[in-house]
């Protein structure tokens, strides 16, 4: 599904990520934990193409294809969703009129139909339903004026609407209440599936209490510096992540998560 | 988005509708005289009082000198040196004399002027250079007792009503671009909504440039007796010149006591090359009156032509709760200028005005808003609420704001807000990331920029204005 080998990322000239290797395979759900500006979310923009994140080495495939050479929307096409950390507000522009027109987006590169608007609110009204949204808010502007909740559970609603081979969630639990979490969490479930693979960058554990991740990453100075199973989440859940820095004295960073 | 990219895209696009109509042409020679207008009077079978009027025009004109007050540059303009009439050489009676190459043209532009177009539900008057070429469904509208003409027809048939309205909420006086066409305006539309009548389809004039050297000067009056409603739409375009082209129109609107005129542009007029050679000057006059009490007069514009854009479509708010509106968005890219807003004149009691103005510019564009609120001292209960967004692409484009506020009456409520933003990477990112090519997204965001605007246009113009500026601004991003 998805083989990052050997990635480097710089931001204006400056390198963020050194190197990363991760291999998602369908059916899975990888978590990447770290403290602040360990590189988490330079990952996940630069997997979905943000201009100015730039790859100086190293390589992505995605399903079969050369995820680097692709455009932002062509990775999206091709089933790669990225819910942001900070989703955008677009004056003007209603959340269906958006979301209608990215999923039909979507299914003319699949050589689908394109939706019509019965269908499509049909389809939408059932998610909105189950995220306990408001069918107002899809009258609404993109993101404008919503709650910080409403805007992470709008991500959610466009994951579940697009249904990509591959989510990657970044940071979405954080400003969400104990109920909110619940409920995006019930929707990235719903999601799971032999056919895809799912990405959570968080920095708490709590998401992986409702997700249940089968392998988990700690990023940290732009390295991997661990990998295991569920454990290690709450080992970094119980320790923080202090302890990584004396451990890291002994390791070669990078080494022991080679897939 | 690559701002370079940006740029340099959003100036290479082409121009669609700047070919040219080969088509025989009576044009005068250059020059400008007091007997260029009597030729022009005596070429239109004037009366005499229009021959008078546009004589004390030029008189007036010729001691005026040319505002330069605005935000726009351009070189010196000699009046001299373009000619102030030229229309088709075969005299027409009705569309079936139409000269083909010319409906030719019509239809290339997508202007309905044939009966096929009946569906369309919309009343084209189509002006070509000089001339009013054509005017559809005019019986039908004839039978609830409203006038849709051109105006020269309109001198032969109801000189009475044109005498009594002519000039009257612009006079010949009123700036040198509105007393040079006061002088030498050779046609235009003319429209006369009875007592009580709702005009049942949208009234339409469609303007052409089509001549080398020349100018054009049209002339459109509006009058929407007592109760009288009516929706009126203009659009305009003009061949690709490396010569600049001047436009100096006037339109006149009159609404009576409850009356309403809604009347929207869009104005696209050849805009020039990307090193600024060429493209219209679009000097344009245009006041509307609510000349009776709850009368209500409603601009609407989206222009994305022009060279130079210089117009104030404004409202004179005399009758009691009378309600003036102005809506706008202006496009300006490569070298593109604009100076447009409007004024509010607020006379009568509770009278409301609102304003909305939505300015983009890319390229070394320049935009201005400039609009005065005025308020008398009879005014009382005043309320005017003003609302100027500015959108910038690329870094080499200008936005500016210069409102104007005047308040003579203390219950008067005036509010102004104001925005300036560039176009977001991050939405343009985000839209993309969901599948949305880069143009698709920025048509998006731009759209949504506009809605406020775009609502207000009659549905099928909504539709072609939402087209319209995103030709204006395809290739926009890399």
């Amino acid at each position: 599904m998805l083989y990052i080998k050997n990635l480097h990322v710089a931001v204006e000239g400056k390198p963020i990520l050194h190197g990363i290797d991760l291999y998602l395979r369908g059916g899975e759900v990888h978590a990447i934990m770290g403290p602040n500006g360990s590189g988490k979310s330079t990952l996940a923009l630069a997997l979905a193409g943000r201009e100015g994140y730039d790859v100086t080495e190293g390589s992505v495939n995605f399903m079969g294809l050369n995820l680097l050479t692709m455009a932002p929307e062509q990775r999206a096409r091709e089933g790669l969703f990225l819910a942001f950390q900070y989703p955008v507000e677009v004056p003007g522009v209603a959340n269906v009129q958006f979301l209608k027109s990215a999923l039909n987006a979507r299914r003319v590169h699949q050589g689908l139909p394109e939706l019509d608007a019965m269908d499509f609110l049909a389809l939408v009204k059932e998610q909105l339903l189950q995220l306990g949204l408001d069918e107002s808010l899809l009258y609404r502007s993109v993101n404008e004026g919503f709650s910080g909740g409403e805007k992470k559970r709008n991500e959610i609603l466009q994951m579940l609407i697009l249904a990509p081979a591959l989510a990657i969630l970044d940071e979405t639990d954080s400003g969400l209440d104990i109920d909110a979490l619940k409920i995006v969490a019930a929707g990235v479930n719903r999601l799971r599936d032999p056919q895809r693979a799912i990405l959570l960058i968080t920095h708490y554990q709590r998401l992986l209490d409702y997700i249940r991740p089968d392998h988990v990453h700690v990023l940290d100075h732009g390295r991997i510096v661990r990998s295991g199973g569920p454990e290690l989440a709450q080992k970094l859940e119980a320790q923080g992540y202090g302890w990584l820095d004396d451990d890291l004295q002994q390791t070669i960073p990078g080494e022991e998560t080679r897939p | 988005m690559n701002e370079n990219t940006t740029v340099r895209d959003a100036v290479e696009q082409e121009y669609r509708w700047g070919f040219v109509t080969p088509i025989e042409q009576d044009t005068f020679s250059k020059g400008l005289s007091e007997e260029v207008v009597r030729m022009i009077s005596a070429k239109k079978q004037e009366p005499d009082f229009m021959l008078e009027w546009r004589l004390a025009a030029l008189r007036h004109w010729l001691k005026q000198t040319e505002p330069n007050w605005a935000s726009v540059h351009h070189p010196p303009i000699d009046y001299q040196d373009m000619s102030y009439f030229s229309a088709p050489k075969k005299a027409l009676k009705d569309l079936s004399e139409v000269d083909p190459e010319l409906l030719r043209t019509y239809e290339k532009l997508g202007i309905p002027l044939a009966e096929r177009e009946a569906l369309a539900g919309v009343a084209v008057d189509a002006v070509f250079d000089s001339v009013s070429v054509a005017t559809t469904f005019k019986d039908k509208l004839a039978s609830l007792g409203i006038i849709f003409c051109s105006f020269s027809e309109a001198l032969r048939e109801h000189p009475e009503l044109v005498r009594q309205y002519l000039g009257s909420v612009v006079p010949h006086t009123d700036n040198f671009f509105a007393s040079l066409n006061s002088a030498v305006f050779s046609d235009g539309s003319f429209v006369y909504v009875p007592k009580g009548v709702r005009c049942p389809m949208e009234l339409s004039t469609y303007f052409r440039i089509n001549a080398r050297s020349t100018g054009q000067f049209e002339r459109t009056l509006i009058i929407a007796d007592e109760g009288a409603h009516v929706s009126y739409l203009e659009g305009c375009t003009a061949p690709m010149r490396d010569e600049n082209q001047l436009h100096a129109a006037v339109v006149e609107l009159i609404a009576l006591k409850d009356a309403s005129i809604k009347y929207s542009t869009v104005q696209n007029w050849y805009p020039g090359d990307k090193q600024g050679r060429g493209g219209i000057y679009n000097f344009v006059t245009k006041r509307g009156e609510c000349r009776g009490d709850n009368a209500h007069i409603s601009w609407t514009q989206v222009e994305t032509g022009s060279a130079i854009t210089w117009k104030y479509p404004s409202c004179i708010l005399r009758g009691d709760n009378s309600v003036g509106e102005f809506y706008s968005v202006a496009v300006t890219r490569n070298v593109q200028q604009a100076d447009t807003g409007t004024k509010m004149i607020h006379i009568g009691k509770n009278t409301r005005s609102t304003v909305i103005s939505k300015g983009i510019s890319a390229g070394h564009g320049s935009n201005a808003y400039r609009g005065l609120i005025k308020v008398l001292p009879g005014a009382d209960h005043a309320r005017n609420y003003t609302q100027c967004d500015s959108l910038l692409m690329g870094a080499e484009c200008a936005a500016h704001t210069f409102p104007y506020i005047e308040v003579r009456n203390p219950t008067a409520q005036v509010e102004h807000e104001a925005s300036t933003g560039k176009i977001g990477e991050d939405q343009l990112f985000y839209l993309k990331s969901r599948g949305l090519s880069g143009e698709d997204a920025l048509n998006m965001i731009v759209n949504g920029f506009c809605k406020e605007v775009f609502k207000n246009l009659p549905m099928e113009f909504a539709v072609e204005a939402q087209k319209l500026l995103s030709v204006s601004l395809e290739g926009a991003i890399g």
